[in-house]
Parts: C-alpha cells; sequence; structure tokens
C-alpha cells in the first residue's frame, strides 16, 4: 500500500513493533500536509487579493469571531486527542514483552554493543536473533548513557548504568538490520555501531551451538578472543597506527612516559593495572577517557589477555 | 522631563512618575525576585525529597550525625532576627532614626552569631571527616555508625542546602551593614524607606527557608 | 463596582502632537563616547549592546554551524577530527540556545521597545537593567575561558554521567558560565514584570496592551520560574564535577534520570523563553503592513499565558526513551498536546488578521510570512514528536533536529528578523535598502528549507543525532543540507550588509515610516533620552487601525490628577505641532 510519505520511513522488518508507528507516523504527516496546503495558500491568496493598492486604504474592524475561534480550537483538540490515544496504545505495545521472548542480554560500553546468549555464547557488535520468534533485549550500561536504537524496527531506549532497560521485536524476514547508538555518548559515538543478524530460526539455534561456551582454545587464542570480545579493538590498534589509546603493536616490554612526566615499562602489572583502573597512569598524549574493566573480566581472563599481548610484536 | 523633575523629591528616580509608584515597583520586584529564590531552593529541596524517599534508612542514620541543639538554638536566632528586621522597618516608618539603627545593628548581630554557630558545626564535621564529595574521609567511629556507603548523598545535599542558604544570610549581613551606615547618613524617614523594607522582605525568606532546613535535615527520626 | 467605576471616570482634556521627523537631540547624540555607552541606563542603549551581543555570538555560532555542516559533507572525516566536531556541535548549540536565543527577543528587541509601548521613560529598574548585561557578558567570558581549558564535548544538554566524568575542567567553567548567565535572564524578567504592572502610561489597560507585551509578560513569568531551577541544576552538576557530591552519578548512588527531569524542567519552558516573545513581534508586525485590527485580541493575549503555564508541565517529553516512569511518560505526552494548541490558535488568529487587509509586503511583513510557513511546519512536527509511538522512533534522530530548527531558526529568529528590520528605522533612524532586504528574506526562505527539509527525510530513517561519521545512505541528503546552509550564510551576510550600509548613508528615517498605530512609533525617530517629551495618554487600542491617525499621536493630559491610575479619558482637541 503506498502512501504519500513512505518515502521518508525505513524498511519495516519487525511488523509486530512497527506497524503502529507507521501508521500514526502516517496519519499524522498526512494531516499535518493538507492543512499546511491550505494554510498556505491563505496566505498567499490574501497577500494577492488584499494587496495594498494605496496608503489610504480603509480596512473593515474585525475583532474576533467565537463560532471560528472555538471551532478551530475544538477540532484539533480532538484530532490531536485521537493521536494521544493512537500513540500511547501503540506504546504500550513497545513496552509489552510477549511472554516466550528469547532473552539476551546487552551491554553497552563505550563505543560497543556486547550481547550475552543464555548459553553462554557471546558476541561483540553482532546480535544475532531467530526470525519470526519475540526477542527482548535486556540492557546495562558499564560507563556512561547509551541508547540502543534499530531503525527498521521502530524500537529504541536508553541504556542506563545504574538499572536494567528492555526492547523488544520480532523480526519477520531472515538478513540484516543496522543498530545506532542515540545517546551521545563521547569521542566515537556515531561508530558505536551494530548488526543485527537475522536467522532462520534452525539456523539460529546451529549458529548458538557453534558458538556457546564462551571463549576456548590455548591461553594465546583465549587473550585473542577476548581482545576481541571485549572490544578493545575500538581503541587500541593492533597494526601500530594510534586511535584513542595506545597501540598493541609492540606495547609490551616498551617505555612509556606517563601524563605526569614519570616513566614506566609496560610488564605484566602495568597491563593488570591499566585494565583494572585505568586512570591509574595515562600515558601522555592521551585522555583518560576509558572505563574500568574492575568486575568485568577474572583473573585468569586477563593473564590470557597478557600473553595475547606478548605475542604483538 | 522639566515639567516632572521639579516636582520630584531627591529620592525619586527619573523615570518615576512619584514616590508611590517607585516604593510599589521596589516592592513589587522583589516579591517577583523571591518567587525567583523559592523556586531556586526548590530544586534543592526535590533532590532532598528524591533521594530521602529511595533512601530513608539512610536519611534516618545520617541525621543523628547533626546536632539538634545547636541546629535550634540557630533557629531562634534566626527568628529572633526576623522580629528586629520588622522592628527596623517599624522605626523606620516611624521617622525614628535612632531606632532604626539600634535593630538593624542587633540584626546583625544575630546574624552573625548563627554564621559562627555553623561555622563551628562545620568545623566539627570536617573534623570528623563527614566533608562532601571526594573530601569525605570519615573516622573509623563515624565509618560505623554511618554504615551505609551511599552517606556521602546525604551530606552533598546537606552542604548544598546549608552552604547556599548561608550565603544568602551573607549576603543580608552586607545589605544590612549598607542600610545601617545609609541611615546614619539620614537618608530614610517615613516618607522613603524602600530599601529597609525589602531588606526585610529577603531577611524574612532567609529566615522561613532555614525553618524549612531544620526540621528536614536535624529532626529526622 | 460599578461604584469604583464611576469614581475613576475622569473627563481629560488631551492635547495631541505628531511627532518632529527631524529631531534636535536624541538618546544616541545625548550622550556620547564608550564610557558613556558602557554606564549608561538607558534600555534602549542597553538593549542596543544586547543586540550587538547576539549578534556576535550569533555570527560565531553560525559559522560553527557552517564548519559542521562542511564535515558532513563526506560520511567519513571531511576537514576535522572526531574529537573537535563534538566540541563544535556542542559550542554551537550552548551558544545559540543560552547566548542567542535566550536574550535575543526580551533583552535586545523587548529593551528597546517595551517601555516605549507602555509610554514610560525606562524599565522599573534600569541599573539592573545594566548590571544583567554585564552579567550575560560576564557568563559570556566563562564559557571562553572553559575553550581555553580543553573546551567541552558534552552536548548542551550537560547530560550525566559523561558531564560529570572526572578530567572535564572545561565543563567546570561552561556550567559555571551558564549559573551566571541565568541570573541575566532572571533579572530582565524581574524587570519586565514589575515595569508592566507598574510603569503603564494613563490610558494603557491591561486590555489596551501591544501583544507584544503581553508575550514579554508571559515570557518574563517563565524567566522568573524556570531559570532558578536551572541554577541549581548547574551548580549541583558543577558541584559534581569539582568535587563528586554524587546527586547524579550513578556510581556514586545518584541519578542521571533525576538530572535530565531537572535540566528540562528549565530547558522546556526556556523554549518557550525563545518563542513566545516572538509571536509578539508577529502580531505587531502582521496588524501594521495588512493596517487591520488583530484578529482575536484575546485569544492571542491569552494563549501566550497559557503557553506559560501549560509549557512548564511537559518537560518529560525529551525523556519518553530515558528510563522514566510509565505514568509519567503517559501524562507528559498528554500534556504535550495542549499545549499545541494555544500555539495552533495564533497562527489561524494571525492568518485571519490578514483577511480583508490592506497587506503591504515589506521586509518585515515577508518574515512574517517566512515566519508563518516555517513555524507551522515546526509546529506540526511536534506533534508527531508527542506521540508516543513515533516519538520512540524518531527520538535523538535528525528528525528533532530539524524540528527545533524549524521552531527555533524559522520561528524565533525569523521573528527577531521581522522586528529588527520593523524597529530597524526606530532604533537608528535611518531605512534600508528594502530590495536588499526583500531579497535576503527570500534567500533565508530557500536556504532554510534546502538545509533542513532533508534533515526530516532522514531523521526518520534512522539517521542518529551527534554523529560525526554516517552511514553512506544518508550522503545525498547530507550534502543537498550542506549546500543549504552556505546558502543561507550568504543570506545572512546580505542582512549584515544591508543593515550597517544604512547605519553608513541610509536614508534618513520618519518618526513613522510604515503608519503604525503603535505607542512606540509616536515617538521621534531614533527617540529622546526620555524616550517621550511628556507622560503619554492613550485613548486607543494599539491596533486600532479603524481610527484616524491624528488620535494616535502624542496625547498629553491637560489636567489630571494624580498620576499611575488609569482614567477613561476623552479626547477634544486635536492639534499638529
Amino acid at each position: 500500500m503506498g502512501r504519500l510519505f513512505d518515502f521518508m520511513l525505513p524498511d519495516n522488518q519487525s511488523p509486530l513493533t512497527a506497524d503502529s508507528t507507521d501508521g500514526l507516523f502516517h496519519f499524522i504527516t498526512e494531516v499535518s500536509f493538507i492543512l499546511l496546503v491550505g494554510i498556505t495558500i491563505a496566505l498567499i491568496y490574501f497577500a494577492i487579493k488584499y494587496k495594498r493598492k494605496s496608503e489610504d486604504d480603509e480596512t473593515p474592524l474585525i475583532t474576533h469571531n467565537n463560532t471560528l475561534e472555538i471551532s478551530w480550537s475544538v477540532i484539533p483538540l480532538l484530532i490531536t486527542l485521537v493521536i494521544f490515544g493512537w500513540g500511547y496504545s501503540g506504546w504500550l505495545n513497545l513496552r509489552s514483552v510477549p511472554d516466550d521472548a528469547y532473552e539476551i542480554h546487552v551491554n553497552a560500553f563505550k563505543w560497543n554493543w556486547g550481547f550475552n546468549y543464555s548459553n553462554g555464547a557471546q558476541t561483540l557488535n553482532e546480535l544475532h536473533v531467530p526470525k519470526g520468534r519475540p526477542v527482548k533485549l535486556v540492557m546495562q550500561s558499564r560507563d556512561v548513557l547509551h541508547s540502543f536504537f534499530v531503525p527498521d524496527f521502530r524500537v529504541k531506549h536508553d541504556v542506563l548504568p545504574n538499572r536494567y532497560t528492555y526492547v523488544w521485536f520480532q523480526a519477520e524476514e531472515a538478513g540484516e538490520a543496522q543498530i545506532f547508538c542515540t545517546e551521545y555518548c563521547g569521542t566515537s559515538h556515531s561508530n558505536m555501531l551494530a548488526k543485527v543478524i537475522i536467522h532462520e530460526p534452525d539456523e539460529f539455534e546451529t549458529w548458538l551451538e557453534t558458538n556457546g561456551g564462551g571463549v576456548s582454545g590455548s591461553p594465546v587464542e583465549q587473550g585473542e578472543q577476548l581482545v576481541s570480545l571485549q572490544g578493545c579493538k575500538t581503541c587500541h590498534s593492533l597494526d601500530g597506527t594510534k586511535i584513542i589509546g595506545p597501540s598493541f603493536k609492540g606495547l609490551f616490554g616498551k617505555q612509556e612516559t606517563l601524563s605526569d612526566g614519570s616513566t614506566v615499562t609496560v610488564d605484566e602489572n602495568y597491563i593488570r593495572e591499566s585494565i583494572l583502573n585505568p586512570g591509574a597512569k595515562v600515558v601522555q598524549g592521551y585522555d583518560n577517557v576509558m572505563t574500568p574493566y574492575e568486575g568485568r573480566v577474572s583473573d585468569d581472563e586477563i593473564s590470557n589477555i597478557i600473553e595475547y599481548l606478548k605475542t604483538l610484536k | 522631563m522639566a515639567n516632572h523633575s521639579a516636582t520630584h523629591p531627591a529620592h525619586v528616580q527619573h523615570h518615576f512618575v512619584d514616590s508611590d509608584q517607585q516604593f510599589e515597583s521596589a516592592k513589587l520586584g522583589m516579591w517577583v525576585f523571591l518567587v525567583n529564590e523559592i523556586l531556586f531552593f526548590g530544586g534543592l529541596f526535590c533532590a532532598y525529597i528524591v533521594f530521602r524517599a529511595w533512601y530513608p534508612e539512610l536519611f534516618t542514620q545520617a541525621a543523628l550525625e547533626l546536632n539538634k541543639l545547636w541546629g535550634g538554638v540557630n533557629t531562634i536566632v534566626l527568628i529572633g532576627s526576623s522580629l528586629t528586621v520588622a522592628m527596623a522597618i517599624r522605626s523606620a516608618q516611624k521617622n525614628q532614626t535612632k531606632g532604626l539603627r539600634i535593630n538593624l545593628l542587633i540584626t546583625i548581630a544575630l546574624a552573625c552569631v548563627f554564621m559562627v554557630i555553623k561555622y563551628f558545626e562545620y568545623e566539627h564535621k570536617l573534623h570528623l571527616g563527614i566533608a562532601p564529595g571526594s573530601f569525605w574521609n570519615p573516622t573509623p567511629e563515624i565509618l560505623h555508625e554511618l554504615s551505609d556507603p551511599r552517606a556521602n548523598i546525604f551530606f552533598g545535599i546537606y552542604y548544598m542546602m546549608t552552604g547556599v542558604h548561608g550565603l544568602h544570610v551573607l549576603v543580608g549581613i552586607g545589605l544590612m551593614i549598607w542600610l545601617y551606615i545609609r541611615a546614619g547618613k539620614g537618608h530614610f524617614n517615613s516618607e522613603y524607606y524602600t530599601p529597609v523594607e525589602i531588606t526585610g522582605l529577603y531577611w524574612h525568606l532567609v529566615d522561613l527557608i532555614w525553618i524549612f532546613l531544620f526540621p528536614l535535615l536535624y529532626l529526622i527520626e | 463596582m460599578a461604584v469604583a467605576e464611576t469614581k475613576n471616570l475622569t473627563t481629560l482634556q488631551v492635547k495631541r502632537f505628531k511627532p518632529s521627523d527631524n529631531p534636535t537631540n536624541t538618546y544616541l547624540t545625548d550622550e556620547k563616547g564608550l564610557w558613556a555607552w558602557m554606564t549608561t541606563v538607558d534600555h534602549k542603549k542597553i538593549g542596543l549592546m544586547y543586540l550587538g551581543a547576539v549578534a556576535f555570538f550569533f555570527a560565531l555560532a553560525g559559522f560553527l554551524a557552517l564548519a559542521l555542516r562542511t564535515e558532513l559533507w563526506t560520511p567519513a572525516k571531511t576537514f576535522i577530527e572526531a574529537d573537535t566536531y563534538n566540541q563544535l556541535f556542542t559550542l554551537h548549540g550552548a551558544m545559540m540556545v543560552f547566548f542567542v536565543l535566550v536574550p535575543s527577543i526580551p533583552a535586545a528587541l523587548g529593551n528597546f521597545v517595551l517601555p516605549m509601548q507602555l509610554g514610560a521613560k525606562d524599565v522599573a529598574f534600569p541599573r539592573l537593567n545594566l548590571a544583567s548585561f554585564y552579567i550575560y557578558v560576564f557568563g559570556a567570558i566563562f564559557t571562553f575561558i572553559s575553550l581555553a581549558n580543553n573546551g567541552f564535548d558534552t552536548g548542551w544538554t550537560f547530560y550525566t554521567p559523561y558531564s560529570s566524568d572526572a578530567n572535564s575542567a572545561g565543563v567546570i567553567w561552561v556550567t559555571l558560565g551558564v549559573f551566571i548567565l541565568g541570573f541575566s535572564s532572571i533579572l530582565t524578567g524581574t524587570n519586565f514584570i514589575t515595569t508592566i504592572h507598574k510603569l503603564r502610561a494613563p490610558g494603557i489597560t491591561w486590555g489596551r496592551l501591544p501583544l507584544n507585551i503581553w508575550a514579554l509578560y508571559a515570557t518574563s513569568i517563565i524567566q522568573v520560574l524556570a531559570t532558578p531551577v536551572l541554577a541549581i541544576t548547574i551548580l549541583l552538576l558543577s558541584m559534581e564535577n569539582i568535587m563528586d557530591i554524587g546527586i547524579f552519578d550513578p556510581a556514586l548512588g545518584g541519578d542521571p534520570v533525576l538530572y535530565q527531569h531537572f535540566f528540562w524542567f528549565y530547558s522546556h519552558p526556556a523554549v518557550y523563553i525563545m518563542i513566545v516573545p516572538g509571536f509578539g513581534i508577529i502580531s505587531e508586525v502582521i496588524t501594521t503592513f495588512s493596517k487591520k485590527h488583530i484578529f482575536g485580541y484575546w485569544a492571542i493575549a491569552l494563549s501566550s499565558l497559557a503557553i506559560a503555564f501549560i509549557g512548564f508541565l511537559v518537560w518529560g517529553h525529551h525523556m519518553f526513551t530515558s528510563g522514566q516512569s510509565s505514568v509519567a511518560t503517559t501524562v507528559f505526552s498528554f500534556l504535550t498536546f495542549l499545549v499545541g494548541i494555544p500555539t495552533g490558535i495564533k497562527i489561524l488568529n494571525w492568518v485571519a488578521t490578514l483577511y480583508k487587509g490592506s497587506i503591504d509586503m515589506k521586509t518585515p511583513m515577508l518574515y512574517v510570512f517566512v515566519f508563518l510557513f516555517l513555524f507551522t511546519i515546526g509546529g506540526f512536527t511536534g506533534i508527531t514528536l508527542g506521540a508516543l509511538s513515533v516519538d520512540i522512533h524518531l527520538h535523538d534522530t535528525y528528525y528533532v533536529v530539524a524540528h527545533f530548527h524549524y521552531v527555533m531558526m524559522g520561528g524565533t529568529l525569523m521573528a527577531l528578523l521581522a522586528g529588527l528590520h520593523y524597529w530597524w528605522p526606530k532604533m537608528t533612524g535611518k531605512m534600508y535598502n528594502e530590495t536588499l532586504g526583500r531579497i535576503s528574506a527570500v534567500l533565508i526562505f530557500i536556504g532554510f528549507n534546502t538545509t533542513f527539509l532533508p534533515q526530516f527525510v532522514m531523521g526518520a530513517q534512522g539517521m542518529p543525532r551527534r554523529y560525526y561519521n554516517y552511514i553512506d545512505q544518508f550522503t545525498i541528503f547530507h550534502q543537498t543540507s550542506t549546500i543549504g546552509s552556505y546558502i543561507l550564510g550568504v543570506a545572512f551576510l546580505i542582512i549584515l550588509y544591508n543593515l550597517m550600509k544604512s547605519l553608513i548613508n541610509g536614508e534618513k528615517a520618519p518618526a513613522n515610516p510604515w503608519n503604525s498605530r503603535g505607542l512606540e512609533w509616536q515617538a521621534t525617530s531614533p527617540p529622546d533620552f526620555h524616550n517621550f517629551d511628556h507622560t503619554p495618554v492613550i485613548i486607543h487600542g494599539p491596533y486600532d487601525y479603524h481610527q484616524p491617525m491624528e488620535e494616535f499621536q502624542l496625547g498629553l493630559a491637560v489636567s489630571h490628577n494624580g498620576h499611575g491610575d488609569h482614567h477613561e479619558v476623552t479626547t477634544d482637541e486635536t492639534e499638529k505641532a
């Protein structure tokens, strides 16, 4: 069904959450458009018809007209009440998660999205979901405010550091959808993107099984997976380029000058401290922007990450 | 405005028609300013209400660290000063410059007593390490009594509220010293006492705010 | 009641004078030299100084906007780094809101016009008025100190906990700056309320107040009631930054959503501080240039007050996705629609005023037409954003960016330009070039829509705001928008040139070039230091275009008993000086 303002909205991949929103958006935009055209025509018509002929023009005294004024107050009021009710019901639907929803935990942190699945699988910046089944995301931030937004599903909610928030949707077509962060969160806010990957239901089960159980392999391999999963690479390059933090390449064993002028050798203890409490010793030329990982990585995981960093010569 | 300035008394500014209009304007302006002050403190009261609703035990526990006796004394001191400032206005209206000066002096003295007591309260708390925000460093005994890790939120609010109020008291002292000097020069009489009147209004508000602060902070049971 | 009315009904004899077209002494020639300007308590000079300062910050923040649009020409880096971009959009927003939009109409044009429209010699507290200007300057200096201290990149909303991070000296300075600036706004509001209540000339009853005064009155109420809450919020935020008092910081037990409530409790009414005085200007200009009585005087006057009061109860509509309670969300959405109604009423009243008028499309009127078109779009898209489910999708996207630019720039700024071109001859005594004026209005209309219409589309498509990089599909919208912003830049340069040129060699302005019935036009251009050379007596409403012009010329009461009381007045003598 083609509507006048269809070109404004993105694809609708989750009709259960998007249909009411879209309908209301079209309704308001179309009514507004008609009224705007009416007002514009009136403006232009009056400007031409009643153009000043001479400085001595006389105009009639029209102070007010109760019927007209009451009608153009009450009719818009009624229309807006309809809009309110429509918007309210659509919003209630967005807030009411179906009982059989599949639950995924979301960790937002500068500037990545981490997703944890019930069987222990973890992904970074890729949200895998089954098609045709409601999915509930339980979200929390580890640092500042973020906001989870998928335009194709018409869902959005802020992600806060001190409480859980949630959204739900049900994707109806296999494929991909874009995730944005819509609450300003600093330098790389605009790079805090992720993809929803929508699988056929059985394909999703297979994907879960192959990726379940978290990281595995030798310490170095585990470290490598952790560096990816924890989003370290967003700020620390592996090839020597300077992004937001110092590059990991050749980092271990190097002498670094700190912001207070003192020097430090990058050893196991320095790396450990920098992961748990990054603000303690900041390398000169970099800002103190990293989120502390205290409570987010275990001692074993830190050891594995250090083993991996040693291999990046 | 030759036709007006001829009839203007010295204290009436050029843009007012007469003394009454000037007095009325000043008074209305002050009331508008007081509404604004109430909204300003209103923000702090809101923060207080929200956190007290969230952490009721914390507030009961932390309030025990405040000294009810000295808080109470301060309340009486401020109420007394409100009375003397009202008497100062009365004296001005009756052309009693001497009475005006004496009453202003008593008000200033009471306001200073308030600040001195406040100083000792602050001093005692800082000594125990009950300081705002990052200076929070309580002694072990205090830490034992104040087991709640969010205790510094209560004291954050306490210091903000009493601190901003204290600043208002200091401003009031300054204003009254200025009035005292002007009264000495004979600036005020029954025809013109606008500054005394509006400073009095301000002082009543400062007093009123303390009357709310005292039970909210000190008397939590 | 009836007895009291008869008692007050004193018949006065009124002499009428036509203001001179060639004043010998004006407020501009009264006292000269920098020092005289810096220490002046004349509301007209203070208004001009505000106008200069606002124009300076507008140029600065506008220049930043062009830099931002240029950076957005390509999806990745075009010419500045992400951190710079984040600082620039923050600075653009903060300056436009706090240094331009809030003071623009009330403190610059309002200061100049308000006492004149009331027939007063000055505002009630001239020294406070000057103090308010210096407080404004002082607040601005703090912002520049902040820029020298690493600047700030928090967005103009200063959301915690991002803004309360440890290493943010720049944020401390700028928040203190905004704190100080608030007092300038409070003083202006206090001054205006008192002036409107107490300093009206004889004959100006509440029913004869120009609608511009009603609008400024409503604005002042908001300034006085809302700004102190901003002050305390910003003070708490500064304390959070300086010593972690923990009220807004979740790590210390505080709450970021509480900060948002506090912030929007001011910042939503602040939107009305910016737009309501614009409504006042529109009413003045539209009646003058259609030579017609305003349609629905009371509807327009009272809807300003209604907006002022309901405007206090809708702040939560900025927080539909924030995690505030469901009940709050529902109530805020409902009230948001209620505040839309009085605004719609105003627009229809203005259109109805044109009916059977005598419409002269001079520059100010052209800006009013631009205003009516752009602001209507701004209003309608506000309805879209007020609808709960739709707002979930559109919140924090470019749709919101486009919406508030349509309201703030298409609304407030167009009204400001209309007012500036309308009162320019009164303020400076010079006429500007009419053709250039019209060209700039048309260019602004084209440039504005080219800049911001595409933003509605890309916002609805999902483009989030405050993005340095963007995904490729939005490129075409961003590039169109950037081109539009350059057109806008050129249009503003033309306005600047036109107005500056009029100062240097503009034609001399007569006392009342537009044949307006407004009281301010019955003074000379530029006015005398005391505005009028005697207290005027008013016998007609400001929009009584059906009455002969002579009756609007300055009235001097021959005999009346006392001042300040407002008497029924009749004329019996008309005389031209």
